[in-house]
Order: C-alpha cells, then sequence, then structure tokens
C-alpha cells in the first residue's frame, strides 16, 4: 500500500522511516520482555520482597507449657506479672538516647537512673552486668515486679515516657511444691540470642525475637514442646510505619505442659535428706586428713527399678531457679557461674562423674564370673596385696580368709578383686599382651554395663563418665606424654614419679592398673546416674534403661497425650542365677555387711533392701562417698565428695528416704498411709475438661512425722485421693506477689 | 499535490452541513486516525486510575482531597483533547506558517525558566509557576517546536521539488535552530529532556534524508558530547548517583538506589494479573516515590499485573506503529518529518520513562505520554496527536 511515486519521496527516506519503525519496535519488545521477566517469571520473588517490605510484626507470646510432677502438682510454671519494658529503637531516636525518658522512669518505678540505664544497654566483652544480652530489637524488660499503680502512671502518660511499655505478662515461676526445689532438673531459661534465631530462621520452630529459650535442664530438653507458638499479627505499614491494615494473624498457641516422673514430696524428701547428709558429714572428723570432712557437693537419684523413670533428682549445691526469672542480676550471676562459686548450675546427678570405689565391685563380679570364676569359690581376702614392690591394701587392713564372691561383695573385700583383676592381668599377657585381643573381661564387663558412655536421659550435657581401658590409656597418654615427660623425675615427688612412670610406659595397661580399677579406683569415673542404673538393672532383672524424666506431653487443651515410653539401652551380661546370687549378696550388705550399721531396723523380710557401699580415693582430697542400693521397685543412690565412706556419709540420708516411701516408721512398723509412694506412680494425673491438670496435695517433709504419735497427722492427706474428689490446687501455688527481691531469694544449700 | 479545498477541513462548508459532512463518507471522522484517539484516550483514562491510585492516600500533597490528582488529570486530558481538536482545525500546514512565532515563543519561555520566574522541582529548574497551582514546562513544547522548526527549514526546498534531499546548508539551519533551546534547556539542567531532544533531532535528521554522514556525524558528536559531560563534571551529584544506581542498584539501597529497588520490588510483585486496582500494597505504602509522575508505570504494574502494564506498552505501541503509517504514507516531507520527530519523540521517552522502573534505563525525571500527571507533558502530547491526525487528513485518499 505505501507507494513510492505516489509519495513522491526518495527511497532513501522510505528505507530510513522502516527502519525508525523496526527501532520502535523493537524498543518496545524490549520492554515487554523486561516486563514479562520481572512479573511472570521472577514475580514471586519479588512479592516476597514486596511482602517483606510493608509488613510490621507484632507478637503476642505464648504462654509456656507448665512441668508437671507425676501427681500433677507443678514445678514450674507461670505466674502474671506487670512487665515494664523499654524499646531501645525508639530510645536510640531521641537526642539524648533516652536518658532523660529512662530517669523519669526510674523515677516512678523507684528505682536509681543508673540501674535503669544499665538494663538497657547491650552486653559485650566490655560491659559489665547488669546488660542486655537478648536481641536488641525486642522490648528490654526494666522491671517485671511493677506494681498496678506504677503501671498505670506509665500507661496514662504515654507521652510522657515514648518506648516505655507496661504490660502484663505471663512470666516463668519456679513454685517450689512443698519446698522441692529441683532447680537443676528444671534448668532455666534466657532470652534467645541473634545466632539461635538465624541458626533456627529454616527448621520447623524458628524463634521470634521476644522468646525466652530453655538453656539447661527439662527446659531445655522439652524447650520445643514447652515453648508454644507465639502469636503474630503482622500490619501492613506505609514507608512511614503509619499502620495500613491488619494482614494476618496468628493467634498465640500455649505450650504444651509436660508431666514428669518426679513426685515433688520423694523430691524433697532427697533434697532435705542430701543436704542434711552434707551437713552431718562436715561436723565428722577426718582421721585421714586430720581436719573435718568438706563434703562439698553431693546428688541423688530415685529411680524406678522398673522402668528407669527418675522419681527424684538432687544435686548439692543448689540454688533458687527463681533467679533467671525477668534477667538475673549481675550479682547472682557472679554467685552462680563466677570462678569463686561452688557451680550450683551443674546437676552432679548426671554431670559429676568420679571414681565408684567399691559400688563398682559389682561389675568386677560379674566379670570374674563371665571370666569363669565360680561365684561360690574360695578366693583369699588378705589384708593387703603385693605385686612387685607395690603393696595393695584392704580397706582399713581387715583379712578375712577364704571367701566366696557374694561375701567379698558384702563385706567390700578388696584384695579377693585384686587377686581376681590381677589373674586376668596376666592372662591376657601382662604388660606387653601377646598379639591377638587381650581378653579383658573387666573392662568388655564394664562396657556391656553401659559405663563410659551417656545412659540417654532426658537431660541435656550428661558426661560419659570413663572406663579407662586399654583405648582410652593409649589415646590419653598420645594427648598427655609431652606434658608427662617433661615434668617427671625418677626421683621427684608422688606427682613428679607419677608422671616419670606415665611417661614411660602410660600408654600400656599395668598390673596396677587393672588392679585398681577392679574395686573402682584409678582413673575409672562413674556418674551418679550410671551408678542408678546399673543397680536398677540389678533389681530389675537386668535391663540397663535410659533413664527418663519426662512421663508425658499433654496439649494444652488436654485432648493429645503423648506418652514418653521408657527405652533400654541394653541387657546386663550376666545371667539369671548370677543376678539371683549377687542380689542375695548386696541384701546381705544391708543385713551384715557395709551397710548394716545403718540399717539397722529396717524390716528387711517386708521390703527386702540390696545395697553397695563405696569409699573412692581421691588423690589431694577427702575419700568420696557412694551409696548404691535398690529395692524391688527403686534404686536409690546417694554420692557425696570428701565426706568419707559411703555408709557413713550417705546411709542414714537413704534410710530415711526408703522410709519416706514406704513409710517405715521408727520402730521398723510400716505405715501405709505415711507412705509416700510404696509402689511407683502408675498412671498421668487427671485431665480436667478444660485441658488443666489436676494437682494433688502435697504436704511439706518433717523428717520427725514418724515419731508423732499419728493424732496430730489426722487429716493428712492420703496418697492417691479419688479423682473425683477435687484438689483445690490453689493451696499448692503460692498466688500471693513475692515481696522479696530475687537477689534475697537466693537459697544456696549445703 | 492535490488542493486543500478537496478536503473537508474546518472553516470551509456551510455551519448547518457541518456535522453531516464531518462523518459523511471521506468526511473527517471516517479519515481520523481512530487507532491513535482511542489509544492515547484509553492511555490517559488509564493514567487517571493510576494516578487516583497512587494519590488518594497521599494527604500532604492532596491538600485532603482525594480527587484533587483524578480531576486535575481528567482536566489536562480534558484540555490536551481541546489542544488536539484545535490542531486539527487549525491544520498543520497552517501552523507551518506559524512556526517562527511558535518556536521563538517557546524559547523565550524557557529563557524565563533561567530568570527568578523559573521553579526548581524534584531538582530540576525547569518550571515556571503561576499563581492559583498552575506552572509550565516549558520545555514540554520546545520538543514541539523543534520539531516543527526543523521540517519547515529541512523541508522546504524538497516539498517545493527544488531537491531530492535536504542541502547541507539547510540540515547545519535546522540543528542551529534546536540547538539554542537545547543549550537553555541543558543549563537549567533538565538533562531528560535534553536526553529526548537529542533523539528527536536524530529522528528528524533520518526523516528528512539528510545525508548519512550528518546522521553518523550527530551520533557521533552526541557520543562525545556525553563522554565529555562525564569526564567535565556537568553533571549534578544527583544525576551521577542516578547513573551509579542503576549500574548497580543494590549500591545504598536506603538511598540512591531505593527508587529504583522499590520500582522493581513494585513492579515485580504484581505478577500475572496484579494486586488489583487500589490493592498495590507498595503503591498504597508509599514506598515508591514520584509515583503519580515519573514511577507512573510502577502503579499499573504492580496493580493491574503484566495484563495491564502490557496493555500500556500496547496501546503506546498501537500509538507509534500508526504515527508510522501516517509517516510513510503522507506525501509532504514536512508531514512526514513532523511525524517522525513526534515518534522518535513518544517512543524514545516512553522507553525510558518504562525503562527505568523496570530497571533497564537509568533514572530520568521523564514522564510517562498521557499516562503521568502533569499539565505540560499531557498538552504537549495530545498537541502532537493533533499534528499526527491533521497530517494524516490531508494525505490523499487511498484509491
Amino acid at each position: 500500500m505505501t507507494n513510492i511515486p505516489e509519495t513522491g519521496r526518495t527511497p532513501r527516506v522510505q528505507i530510513r522511516l522502516v527502519i525508525i519503525q523496526i527501532l520502535v519496535l523493537s524498543l518496545l519488545g524490549t520492554l515487554g520482555a523486561r516486563l514479562w521477566y520481572l512479573q511472570v517469571r521472577n514475580g514471586a520473588e519479588y512479592a516476597k520482597e514486596a511482602s517483606g517490605n510493608h509488613v510490621q510484626q507484632v507478637v503476642q507470646p505464648a504462654v509456656r507449657g507448665e512441668i508437671l510432677d507425676a501427681r500433677g502438682v507443678p514445678i514450674a510454671d507461670n505466674e502474671t506479672r506487670l512487665v515494664v519494658s523499654a524499646s531501645r529503637t525508639d530510645l536510640l531516636k531521641m537526642k539524648d538516647d533516652g536518658k532523660a525518658v529512662l530517669t523519669k522512669l526510674a523515677g516512678v518505678l523507684g528505682m536509681k537512673p543508673q540501674d535503669v540505664m544499665g538494663k538497657v544497654r547491650l552486653c559485650d566483652a566490655k560491659t559489665p552486668q547488669p546488660c542486655w544480652n537478648g536481641s536488641p530489637y525486642q522490648p528490654i524488660p526494666i522491671t517485671d515486679e511493677a506494681t498496678p499503680r506504677q503501671a498505670l502512671q506509665i500507661r496514662e502518660r504515654s507521652e510522657d515516657f515514648p518506648g516505655i511499655t507496661a504490660e502484663p505478662e505471663a512470666v516463668r515461676r519456679y513454685p517450689a511444691p512443698g519446698d522441692a526445689n529441683t532447680a537443676q532438673v528444671l534448668g532455666y531459661l534466657s532470652p534467645v540470642t541473634d545466632d539461635e534465631i538465624q541458626k533456627a530462621k529454616d527448621t520447623d520452630s524458628p524463634y521470634l525475637r521476644s522468646d525466652m529459650v530453655g538453656r539447661s535442664g527439662l527446659e531445655r530438653q522439652y524447650d520445643k514442646v514447652l515453648r508454644g507458638k507465639a502469636g503474630v499479627t503482622r500490619y501492613e505499614v506505609d514507608n512511614l510505619g503509619r499502620v495500613l491494615g491488619k494482614a494476618k494473624s496468628d493467634s498465640a498457641e500455649p505450650g504444651s505442659n509436660l508431666v514428669t516422673s518426679i513426685d515433688a514430696r520423694v523430691q524433697r524428701v532427697a533434697e532435705y535428706e542430701l543436704d542434711t547428709a552434707m551437713k552431718t558429714a562436715r561436723n565428722q572428723f577426718d582421721k585421714i586428713t586430720g581436719e573435718k570432712y568438706k563434703a562439698d557437693s553431693g546428688a541423688v537419684i530415685v529411680m524406678e527399678a522398673k522402668t528407669g523413670r527418675i522419681v527424684a533428682m538432687a544435686s548439692a549445691p543448689t540454688y533458687d531457679p527463681n533467679v533467671w526469672v525477668g534477667g538475673i542480676s549481675a550479682k547472682d550471676y557472679q554467685q552462680l557461674t563466677g570462678k569463686d562459686s561452688d557451680y550450683p548450675l551443674l546437676n552432679r546427678a548426671i554431670q559429676g562423674q568420679s571414681a565408684p570405689g567399691s559400688t563398682f565391685k559389682v561389675v568386677s563380679t560379674a566379670a570374674a564370673i563371665q571370666a569363669g570364676y565360680d561365684f561360690d569359690g574360695h578366693y583369699p581376702c588378705t589384708s593387703s596385696y603385693s605385686v612387685g614392690g607395690q603393696v595393695f591394701k584392704n580397706f582399713e587392713g581387715e583379712n578375712f580368709g577364704p571367701i566366696s564372691l557374694g561375701r567379698a561383695l558384702e563385706v567390700s573385700c578388696d584384695t579377693v578383686f585384686y587377686g581376681l583383676a590381677d589373674n586376668e592381668w596376666k592372662k591376657d599377657g601382662g604388660i606387653n599382651p601377646k598379639k591377638g585381643q587381650p581378653k579383658d573381661w573387666f573392662f568388655k564387663t564394664a562396657h556391656q554395663f553401659g559405663l563410659g558412655k551417656p545412659t540417654g536421659i532426658d537431660l541435656p550435657n550428661e558426661v560419659s563418665g570413663r572406663v579407662p581401658d586399654r583405648q582410652w590409656k593409649q589415646d590419653y597418654w598420645k594427648a598427655n606424654k609431652d606434658a608427662w615427660c617433661k615434668t617427671g623425675k625418677k626421683d621427684g615427688d608422688y606427682v613428679a614419679r607419677i608422671a616419670y612412670e606415665n611417661c614411660l610406659e602410660g600408654n600400656k595397661m599395668r598390673e596396677g592398673d587393672e588392679i585398681n580399677y577392679s574395686i573402682g579406683q584409678g582413673d575409672t569415673l562413674l556418674t551418679p546416674i550410671q551408678e542408678a542404673t546399673i543397680y536398677g538393672a540389678i533389681s530389675n532383672g537386668g535391663t540397663l534403661w535410659n533413664p527418663t524424666i519426662g512421663k508425658a506431653i499433654i496439649s494444652p487443651d488436654g485432648k493429645s497425650v503423648t506418652e514418653i515410653k521408657p527405652k533400654s539401652h541394653g541387657r546386663l551380661p550376666i545371667d539369671a542365677k548370677t543376678r539371683d546370687v549377687m542380689d542375695e549378696a548386696l541384701a546381705g550388705v544391708v543385713t551384715r555387711g557395709t551397710a548394716a550399721w545403718k540399717f539397722g531396723g529396717w524390716p528387711q523380710d517386708k521390703i527386702p533392701l540390696h545395697a553397695k557401699t563405696g569409699t573412692a580415693e581421691v588423690y589431694g582430697k577427702q575419700t568420696t562417698s557412694w551409696l548404691a542400693t535398690y529395692s524391688k521397685d527403686y534404686a536409690v543412690v546417694m554420692t557425696i565428695a570428701q565426706a568419707g565412706t559411703g555408709s557413713g556419709a550417705s546411709g542414714e540420708a537413704v534410710h530415711h528416704i526408703y522410709d519416706a516411701l514406704y513409710g517405715v516408721q521408727k520402730d521398723g512398723s510400716i505405715d501405709k498411709g505415711k507412705a509416700l509412694l510404696p509402689t511407683p506412680q502408675q498412671g498421668l494425673p487427671k485431665i480436667r475438661p478444660d485441658g488443666s491438670i489436676e494437682a494433688q496435695k502435697i504436704q511439706k517433709y518433717d523428717p520427725n512425722a514418724d515419731q508423732a504419735t499419728g493424732q496430730d497427722q489426722q487429716g493428712t492427706p492420703t496418697d492417691n485421693p479419688s479423682a473425683t474428689v477435687p484438689s483445690p490446687t490453689a493451696s499448692n501455688r503460692r498466688t500471693t506477689r513475692r515481696s522479696a527481691r530475687p537477689e534475697k531469694r537466693r537459697r544456696i544449700l549445703a | 499535490m492535490t488542493g486543500a479545498n478537496n478536503f473537508s477541513v474546518s472553516g470551509y462548508g456551510p455551519d448547518r452541513a457541518g456535522w453531516t459532512r464531518i462523518f459523511a463518507r471521506d468526511g473527517l471522522a471516517r479519515r481520523l486516525d481512530w487507532p491513535i484517539l482511542l489509544s492515547a484516550t484509553a492511555l490517559s483514562l488509564i493514567g487517571t486510575a493510576l494516578v487516583y491510585s497512587a494519590t488518594r492516600n497521599r494527604t500532604e500533597i492532596n491538600q485532603g482531597d482525594p480527587y484533587y490528582f483524578l480531576i486535575r488529570h481528567l482536566m489536562n486530558t480534558g484540555i490536551g483533547f481541546a489542544l488536539m481538536i484545535g490542531t486539527i482545525w487549525l491544520g498543520h500546514r497552517t501552523l507551518r506558517t506559524a512556526v517562527p512565532i511558535l518556536y521563538g515563543i517557546s524559547v523565550f519561555l524557557v529563557l524565563l525558566v533561567l530568570t527568578p520566574l523559573g521553579a526548581t522541582v524534584n531538582g530540576a529548574h525547569a518550571w515556571i509557576v503561576f499563581g492559583g497551582g498552575f506552572s509550565l514546562q516549558p520545555s514540554e513544547f520546545v520538543k514541539i517546536t523543534i520539531i516543527l522548526g526543523m521540517a519547515m527549514l529541512l523541508a522546504a526546498r524538497v516539498d517545493a521539488g527544488d531537491k531530492p534531499h535536504p542541502d547541507h546548508r539547510t540540515v547545519a539551519q535546522s540543528l542551529g535552530l534546536a540547538a539554542v533551546p537545547m543549550l537553555i534547556v541543558m543549563l537549567m539542567p533538565d538533562l531528560g529532556s535534553v536526553m529526548v531532544m537529542v533523539i528527536i533531532v536524530l529522528g528528524v535528521l533520518l526523516a528528512s534524508g539528510a545525508s548519512n554522514r550528518w546522521v553518523f556525524g550527530l551520533i557521533g558528536a552526541g557520543a562525545v558530547g556525553a563522554l565529555a559531560i562525564w569526564q567535565l563534571h556537568i553533571l549534578d551529584q544527583y544525576q551521577i548517583n542516578r547513573f551509579a544506581a542503576f549500574a548497580n542498584p543494590n549500591l545504598d539501597p536506603a538511598g540512591v538506589g531505593y527508587n529504583t529497588n522499590q520500582a522493581r520490588i513494585a513492579i515485580g510483585s504484581g505478577g500475572l494479573t496484579g494486586a488489583g486496582l487500589f490493592h498495590g500494597s507498595q503503591t498504597t505504602g508509599q514506598f515508591v516515590p514520584e509515583q503519580q509522575t515519573d514511577f507512573v508505570f510502577t502503579v499499573a504494574g504492580e496493580e493491574l499485573g503484566f495484563v495491564g502494564a502490557g496493555l500500556i506498552i500496547v496501546l503506546l505501541g498501537v500509538v507509534l506503529w500508526r504515527a508510522c503509517r501516517i509517516a510513510r504514507e503522507t506525501t509532504e516531507l514536512y508531514g512526514t518529518i513532523v511525524a517522525a520527530g513526534i515518534i522518535a519523540w513518544f517512543a524514545f521517552q516512553s522507553f525510558e520513562n518504562i525503562g527505568m522502573t523496570l530497571g533497564i534505563m537509568p533514572v530520568a525525571g521523564l514522564p510517562l505520554p498521557f499516562v503521568s500527571y502533569g499539565g505540560s507533558s499531557m498538552f504537549a502530547v495530545w498537541l502532537a496527536v493533533g499534528l499526527l491526525q491533521s497530517i494524516r487528513l490531508q494525505r490523499p485518499v487511498s484509491a
């Protein structure tokens, strides 16, 4: 249709016009292609970016689930407090970085201005406490103990307090029912860190800036289920932060409740008896060191023998976990973790390890039987055992003549086990074993008992103990030989001579090593929970249970109950017959052996008890007391460092724990009405239709109660009141505000 | 060549017969380029909706009246439409005689900007502000007078049948004619407009049939000029920043690169069908600056999606395609040159404006023809539509 002659124009112009047209089209085509690329191909990506652009989140924290004991009594719950917080972001926008506002706030709260300012500064290497170690974008709590009056003052004059909020918040509380503080088992919470937020960002349970995170104990182990899901309301905002509308809102889901196998009453008994035993030990005179026992730390465990469930677990020294609530003060933190502290945060039941002493002899006995020795054979219990130039003495130089293994357990004869271990060491080839595996029955058996590795309890940071076998010696020597060879001297003091010997042959299993090992000395280390596990296994016929504290997770509405089933990690390498004879021998420890003097009057015919004492020597320190015991239903293990003999330091305490469990009176009679837990707690606490969990009554432990005639015990609640009788849960909780400040609430036992 | 009396151009014929004649076979209405007219109208109306969407919540600039910009955009469109009709009525040939005067007025107006009467808006000193909220951006009109002036000079000898192509002297004269207002605009500085004018000059020269030496010479001069500007630091810092941000949008997302980033997020988030008119969160949240003027395309991108934003490009394409046909089919070189100048202007300005929102062109303060809010721009583009219509009306009827 374009006709060149008609327009009378030259082809040059006509061609150029076509070029222009093509150029124009290609420009438009470019725009179209680019538009498609941005909107259709990458549209989703930009949409995501856009939504991040203009959405602000407001977080409604989820109420953390409660931790309950086996009868539904809360050992960790929540209370509502008025929390006054400051937003750092808002304060920094002010000319003076918010100093004026904080000073005014300090006046309202009756605090010192510098204390308030200290609380809102961020922690770093140079900043001493108080400081804030959570996220800088999260409102920083100034106090969680504001009075309603103070909160009103702040809220009504919000224009005077920009960036300051006063809101009621659910705050963690450790109510210590019946004075059972359970501190180390419960653990504690602290604000989430930026690192953790980053790490958990793409997992199925991301953190919010305002989250508190379990740092140890059950709070950490079950953090995910306890935490719940915070409610998030997303507001659309414009580029100046003005709210345009609500985009999306997820309401907060409270965390699930955790029912544990802990019985707060038994826990209190265990704590009280451990504390008393340590105090008593400190008044005892130690003949070896010539001073009183230090008894600086200890632990006690009450475990259900047939399931591995923990009924009570106490560690000393202890502290009040409420110090963590609402942010810990600098002074408290220093006292709990500083170099001069006695490290009360450690749960010594799972994190304390020491030489097991004679309690280890059950392992050695099993090893001897595996190696082919007859349980009822005759083994010389001499007052000492000499090897080369070394003399290994029996405890206090006793001499019982030739005795069976059972009797050796009862009287805890060291020399019998020295002889057996020495024999095996020689059979295995002595210091330079022949090619091919030495049999190493004593070490193999220890591994079969599950030693040298964690028991798998549902608590974080359990330590593994140590079986000082050939492999370990080799590794340890490799790591330390340089230091040993440097400091070792042939004619130096004791330490230098040991170092010298270690330098030469520390990588080899020496005769003395295996001899020492056979009675749980030397480099052997066990944790109290490992002891409880193996003695529980002897009681239950040989099953090594992974100890558990969590029993069930109950959803906040009570509709979903997830039971935590006990798991086993193996069986003892002993047959039923061996178990029975060992069982008998260990019963003999209570009736006529090393523990007998502490268990006088125990109704052994009705409730057979079994025990093994241990007194472990620790170089440069006083001896560690061990007492491992069990009945048909429970294993009770107590250990106290620097406290003397197993029976001497722990005997009475363990006796009292059994008294409380079974209701045994001073005169040896059994009052079933007073028994706290004659059989392990079956089933779970009753869940009410609204999802809350019914708590049984709890009474404070009175160690002298059984001396009373019974009249003043009228009305004492029975163990298992009918579930239809509503129990006033409020009586178990302190609903009144604590007037004392957290600093004063701290209580360190021992 | 045919005589003007064969055509129903305004002013002849009895009044009562006017409408009849307009809609008669071969009448004015039948011979108007309807695709251009409808596309331009559609673009202006889409623009109205987009401008409204971008400004209805912006109380700080709309004086509390959410319809402030909507009404004014419609008014501007109406005035532009009237200017188009006026242009058609007068005819581009009539205007041809008035070109020297129009050119003089437009140069005078751009000069006025440099006097204290001039005002700075968004970093460009390109405005004359009258009382009562009215202001004028003379550089928009200079674009037209440059096209008309150059076309007048370049086509004079060719349309008279003296020569097949404009000679060197004529080309030099026409370039001088364009250079005067361009230099003034550059002094403002309104670099975006200068860029458009350079492209217009290039389009005009191409269509005039001026020798290749001139065309390539101009391109070379443009490149050297750009280099000189770069090296001699004639640009203001904000202009350099725009280029830096174009090269690397993540350079400083809160500062220089903010505009381009937010614009791209807005468009990208629109997806295929968009968030729906008035539902774009980027737009509602005012994350994109200058959204009713230079960045109006982002509203379309976010709220109307690929479908709506693509429609704007298609409508602009229709205008340009028809303009190309008009340029090719008119009988006079004068008409061809004017049409080509307008094509170069619309095409480049649209490409630059949309391209910058899509991140393929550096940011420059240029409105999107018909769609962006702004009176001067709206009047100028409708005047140009009037010129195109007039050129089409005065070509011979195809057999």
